[in-house]
């Protein structure tokens, strides 16, 4: 199945808070299901089942049936926005750049007025 | 834009990124190699990082924090595998406990700088980094360097605000 456009405006939304990030990361695995994932978080069971409605929504994790259980699962074709996510650190980079050349220029900057 | 080439290569999971500076090899080595200068360009305004510890040495350790608007504190780590002063560093990059321990469930990416004399006072930074996986990728964008996310919503924004004003001058 094809994910085309991906919504990254509600995908980013989503991952903008630093839970739901977590989830997103101990799902990968895909072991444990709502309840078992609020036992990580201070936080209410119903705050966490919000959170993870909001991932759900995103296409960041879908509700796997196993047998009895539930589980929630990094949906593997939301993380396979690989190419979105090498442009993110492409771009994590050129902000580095961008701030080593304006470090650069400032010491030129210093140097000359010693001078 | 000092920025003057990237590749990206989705299949393996490799970017490699090449940049121009005004500036010698020994300067643009500074700029790793002085724990005050690394603080002030390896996060963004909004997620300045801490060098806690700075060891450029084979088998050192570089460990850090970032200090994000709500307070978080990713603590992360450098391993140094190879250093040949001013023209290349291979750095593995992990995420640690707020002990400062490697936190082994997360992934590693390593990466390796590439400082190369132009002459007449220029230098090309080249830097090639490689993901071990799609999730590690995701884990590490998503976990410690939610500033390139944060990046790319402002853009995004920016983005559909363009789309909106162009599709409202086209009516």
């Amino acid at each position: 199945m094809q994910i085309a456009p991906p919504d990254y405006d509600r995908l980013f939304g989503a991952l903008s808070d630093a839970t739901r990030r977590d989830i997103v990361r101990r799902a990968i695995d895909g072991g444990e299901g709502v309840a078992e994932l609020a036992g990580h978080y201070s936080m209410s069971f119903a705050a966490v089942q919000k959170h993870v409605a909001i991932l759900e929504r995103a296409g960041l994790v879908t509700k796997e049936r196993i047998g009895r259980r539930k589980v929630v699962r990094t949906n593997p074709e939301a993380v396979r926005v690989a190419r979105g996510l090498l442009d993110r650190y492409d771009e994590l980079w050129r902000g580095r750049i961008e701030r080593m050349t304006a470090l650069l220029a400032d010491s030129n900057d210093t140097k000359e007025t010693d001078r | 834009m000092t920025v003057t080439a990237v590749r990206k290569d989705v299949e393996h999971l490799t970017m490699t990124l090449d940049a121009e500076f005004e500036a010698s090899p020994e300067r643009v080595w500074q700029l790793w190699a002085d724990p005050r200068q690394l603080e002030r360009w390896w996060g963004p305004p909004t997620y300045p990082a801490t060098v806690t510890a700075h060891d450029l040495r084979v088998g050192g350790r570089v460990e850090y924090h970032m200090t994000g608007p709500d307070g978080d504190q990713p603590h992360a780590y450098w391993d140094v595998l190879e250093v040949e002063r001013p023209h290349r560093l291979l750095l593995r990059d992990g995420f640690a406990n707020a002990d400062g321990t490697p936190n082994s469930d997360m992934p590693l990416n390593t990466f390796e700088v590439t400082i190369t004399d132009l002459g007449t006072g220029r230098s090309r930074m080249s830097i090639a980094s490689v993901f071990p996986d799609t999730a590690a990728m995701e884990q590490l964008l998503a976990m410690g360097m939610e500033q390139g996310i944060t990046a790319a919503v402002g853009q995004i924004d920016a983005i559909l605000a363009e789309g909106a004003v162009a599709s409202g001058t086209a009516r």
